[in-house]
């Protein structure tokens, strides 16, 4: 048994980071219920998202909160799954973070800068 | 007549049959006994008091471990087929006796010891500590003060079945017990023995040991109090 207070300060990290997303999930699905129902057209959701900072804060965040969480919770599965230890079980959960910030950063960029 | 399938060898082995006649307020642990006092007496197996304190005679019985010398053939056997194996996770002797040394050397690794924050002589002098019995932390020990070590939660625990270094639901009930325990003198060293990466923050909640402890325990909300208590001392810097 190694690091107690890494492993504690990652569990809190994981647990807070659910928490955190929870705002988020549930604003996402009222908003897409809201869009669907409205029957707006790609190109009219495009224009409105388009160079709107406030969307891009959100959906920032929540790309962060989901990257963070995703990544310990993979963690946690390759150490018990693959019995994964040390630097090689650490970085595996790094490079899927950064991976789904970079693909959930990816897709907040497009929405607001391309336009319909 | 009662058909029952023990298992027999270690960790190689088979299921034998054999068929026991059926009682009145037969226990498992008196199938077995019958098994091995008169048709082979070559079976192994534990047992120590017969009545639930001392947590020797676990076993899995059609699938699920259970103290057998407080179960009931008729609670678990409705249809008549026993099927008796060792407890999960642990390793196997013979026949039904498995190797408890890992399930209670993880108690030691825990912090399982009751180490006091003075000397007995101290103690001694100055008297009994006087607890109240209805402090929180008085509350909180008793809730799982009355483990009998019998090792059922470890078996059914599929975390320490996948991450065999897990401490288990026993060892870290004992070491919350000893948490709130207000003679103890290990403190944030325990917090430290119990939350690394095999430790309290690997369990799932689940709760297959508070399901299934004999003593009606729940190990899965002491380890709750250790995740909560090593988490507070982690954000005040004392871990
Ligand atoms: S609640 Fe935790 S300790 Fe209990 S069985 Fe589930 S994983 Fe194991
Ligand atoms: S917590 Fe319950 S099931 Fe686990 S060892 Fe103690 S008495 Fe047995
Ligand atoms: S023989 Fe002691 S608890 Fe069953």
């Amino acid at each position: 048994m190694t690091h107690p207070s890494r492993e504690t300060w990652l569990w809190l990290i994981h647990r807070g980071s659910a928490v955190a997303m929870l705002p988020f999930v549930a604003g996402h699905l009222i908003l897409m219920m809201l869009t669907v129902r409205s029957g707006l057209s790609a190109a009219d959701i495009l224009g409105r998202t388009q160079g709107s900072v406030s969307l891009v804060a959100y959906y920032g965040f929540f790309v962060l909160f989901v990257s963070v969480h995703a990544a310990l919770g993979l963690r946690t599965e390759l150490a018990e799954k693959l019995g994964w230890r040390g630097n090689r079980l650490d970085l595996a959960a790094a490079t899927m973070g950064l991976l789904l910030l970079a693909t959930g950063g990816r897709a907040v960029w497009a929405v607001y800068s391309v336009s319909a | 007549m009662l058909d029952v399938a023990v298992w027999r060898g270690t960790t190689e082995g088979s299921f034998e049959h054999f068929d026991v006649p059926r009682s009145d307020s037969q226990t498992v642990l008196d199938v077995v006994t019958y098994i091995q006092r008169h048709l082979d007496t070559t079976l192994a197996y534990r047992f120590s008091c017969r009545v639930g304190v001392c947590g020797s005679c676990a076993m899995k019985v059609n699938g699920v471990a259970r103290w057998t010398c407080r179960t009931h053939v008729s609670s678990v056997a409705g249809d008549g087929h026993l099927e008796i194996a060792p407890l999960d996770h642990l390793p196997r002797l013979r026949d039904l006796v498995c190797d408890m040394t890992p399930f209670f050397e993880k108690w030691t690794r825990a912090g399982g010891a009751f180490v006091p924050f003075e000397p007995p002589e101290t103690t001694v002098k100055r008297g009994f500590a006087a607890i109240d019995p209805l402090s929180q932390k008085r509350l909180e020990a008793e809730a799982g003060i009355e483990c009998i070590g019998c090792g059922v939660c470890y078996s059914e625990c599929d975390t320490v079945g996948r991450l065999p270094e897990y401490l288990g639901p026993a060892a870290l009930n004992r070491a919350w017990t000893l948490t709130n325990d207000e003679r103890d003198g290990r403190g944030a060293s325990r917090l430290r023995a119990v939350a690394g990466d095999a430790g309290c923050h690997s369990c799932h909640t689940q709760m297959s040991c508070s399901e299934r402890c004999p003593k009606r325990l729940t190990p899965a909300a002491s380890i709750a109090g250790l995740k909560r208590a090593s988490a507070l001392a982690a954000l005040r810097g004392k871990l």
